[in-house]
């Protein structure tokens, strides 16, 4: 539990120290204001919530995330790190939780940074900021499924580009497939099967916590998620860690 | 005390160490020689529990690597090869993390890590990011991440490469220092080393044991064990002087300019004194006189370059491997 903390404290530092924590964030910030108010109407719509705001995350976090997650283990393996963490008294649990964790805190932080739009919303008009307080943590929990998927990704190659296509492309699926189009094409399928597909995406659960209703099933889901990616990346490390 | 035992560790087809068993004791410190993938770095990979091995059995201190990796891997400080650090952290706050993960807090993770700071003299860069240090520098923050905890078993895979002859002099007495009831196993292929720093030596190459002994009796089995060099002045038939004489069993002419010859004798005959009695009846124009020690290096290219050697050494075993080079 402790090693957990101290490669959780020494991978978060080490976010800061190189431009990429204040790179993410920047960039996270802006594109955020560009989604909510300009491509989501913020101000012409009248209404005070944030759903414009939160309606872009799953898009944004597509490409956001990957970037973050990316370097995770790929860059352990490129500078031969791995072999020194590896030979450590360290359970391999605690390094892919506490590597884990540093990178879900940064996505956290660029998260609270967009607090003054909610501030925005509350000067604006008078928003069900209990609504918003769910969306935040929904959009935190989504943000943590997609580096679930970018950890074990980075964790099958040494190389980081690789792993951020790779990250891409599956969460691109794991999004895609509760929107419209894709379940439409699902049409001549039984109902359960096209539910079933619906209830994998991140769409699907997100937007039901982003409504407010923090149905622990919704929660629940994310969680599995996470664990079972994490899981996933303890295999693929122990597996491919030798190459 | 190291044990290793029947250790075989396969990537796909290619067996990179076959068969290996040997101990190490407290107080040796062991060298471990071979040309490039001879199965050396694999080796330490294992013992340190990076790598699981394909079977066999390694145990530190009586600790099974497979059963419990975390006591093996709080007994042993290692230094991989190439000496991987974080590069975008200081010096200090690497040791810092390293400390900390070895389970140091307060006043003794200070003290430790200003010893070590002062040991492997890195108190210049202690502020500096490791990516901008030089290569020996890099290795010394390597070093000092492996001692730092005063191990009970230290393994260091080529712990003087790149390093300016001062910081291999000072990484050797370094080691010598630190290896007072410990295990050291170090892996280089500059072979004064092993005779500098080792108090035992093994030469594995395709992944299997072809010598073991100290580095002095390993000399002694090289060619050059008990021959003689000899300079003259002027040219002189040296063959025709000692044409007679058997136990001479061969003449080598080392510089042609010197006129400076390594007289080989008959394995188990030593020449010195005779040859130095007979210069002196046939008033041989001698310059310099002097016995060659044996060369390690020497028997260092007869073991691991003689196939005829390597394939005895391996039809031995009962199981057939293919032995590739691996870069």
């Amino acid at each position: 539990m402790n090693n957990m903390y101290f490669i959780f404290k020494r991978e978060l530092a080490s976010y800061f120290t190189t431009p990429l924590a204040y790179v993410f964030i920047v960039i996270f910030l802006v594109m955020s204001g560009i989604f909510t108010f300009d491509m989501g109407a913020f101000y012409e719509r009248g209404q005070a919530d944030l759903s414009p705001f939160f309606g872009f995350h799953p898009w944004l976090y597509l490409f956001m995330i990957p970037a973050i997650a990316m370097g995770l283990w790929a860059d352990e393996r490129k500078t031969g790190t791995i072999e020194l963490l590896m030979t450590l008294p360290v359970k391999l649990s605690d390094m892919v939780l506490g590597k884990y964790l540093a990178a879900w805190v940064l996505c956290g932080v660029a998260l609270g940074l967009t607090v003054p739009i909610w501030f925005t919303v509350n000067y604006l008009g008078d928003p069900d900021n209990g609504v918003i307080f769910a969306a935040y943590l929904g959009s935190w929990l989504m943000a943590g499924g997609f580096l679930a998927i970018g950890s074990c990704m980075s964790a099958m190659t040494r190389n980081s580009i690789i792993a951020f296509i790779m990250t891409v492309a599956i969460c691109f699926v794991f999004v895609a497939c509760g929107t419209e189009i894709v379940l439409n094409a699902f049409a001549w399928a039984p109902q359960f099967l096209v539910d079933a597909i619906a209830g994998l995406s991140f769409l699907t659960h997100f937007d039901s916590i982003s409504k407010g209703v923090l149905d622990i099933r919704d929660i629940l889901f994310f969680i599995v998620f996470i664990a079972s990616w994490l899981f996933a990346s303890a295999i693929v490390i122990e597996i491919k860690k030798a190459n | 005390m190291i044990e290793i035992s029947h250790l075989t560790k396969k990537f796909d087809s290619f067996t990179a160490v076959d068969d290996l068993s040997f101990t190490v004791k407290e107080g040796e410190v062991l060298g471990f020689l071979g040309p490039n993938g001879a199965g050396k770095s694999t080796t330490m990979k294992v013992i340190t529990g990076f790598l699981s091995p394909s079977s066999g059995k390694v145990s530190v201190d009586g600790h099974d690597i497979a059963e419990d990796p975390i006591a093996v891997k709080s007994l042993i400080g290692y230094l991989p090869e190439g000496a991987p650090s974080y590069p975008d952290m200081t010096t200090l706050d690497f040791l810092n993390f390293v400390a900390e993960i070895r389970g140091f807090t307060g006043e003794e993770k200070q003290r430790r890590i200003d010893k070590v700071i002062d040991d492997v003299e890195l108190r210049s860069v202690c502020h500096k990011t490791i990516d901008t240090l030089s290569k020996g520098f890099k290795r010394r923050v390597g070093l000092a991440q492996a001692i730092l905890h005063d191990p009970k078993v230290l393994i260091l895979d080529e712990p003087t490469d790149g390093l300016d002859p001062n910081q291999k002099h000072h990484v050797r007495n370094l080691i010598r220092n630190l290896a007072k009831d410990k295990i050291v196993i170090i892996s280089t292929h500059i072979l004064e080393e092993v005779s500098a720093v080792c108090s035992r030596a093994i030469i594995i190459a395709g992944g299997r044991i072809l010598a073991d002994g100290t580095p002095k009796e390993l000399e002694s089995r090289s060619n050059y064990h008990g021959a003689v060099s000899i300079t003259l002045s002027e040219d002189f038939d040296l063959r025709a002087a000692l044409a007679d004489d058997a136990d001479v069993r061969d003449i080598e002419q080392v510089d042609e300019q010197a006129h400076r010859y390594i007289l080989l004798p008959v394995s188990g005959k030593q020449l010195f004194a005779k040859v130095s009695e007979k210069s002196q009846n046939g008033h041989w124009p001698v310059t310099e006189f002097h016995l060659v020690e044996g060369l390690l290096e020497d028997y260092f290219r007869h073991v691991t370059q003689d196939s005829a050697l390597v394939s005895a050494v391996q039809s031995k075993a009962d199981t057939s491997s293919t032995t590739v080079q691996q870069g």
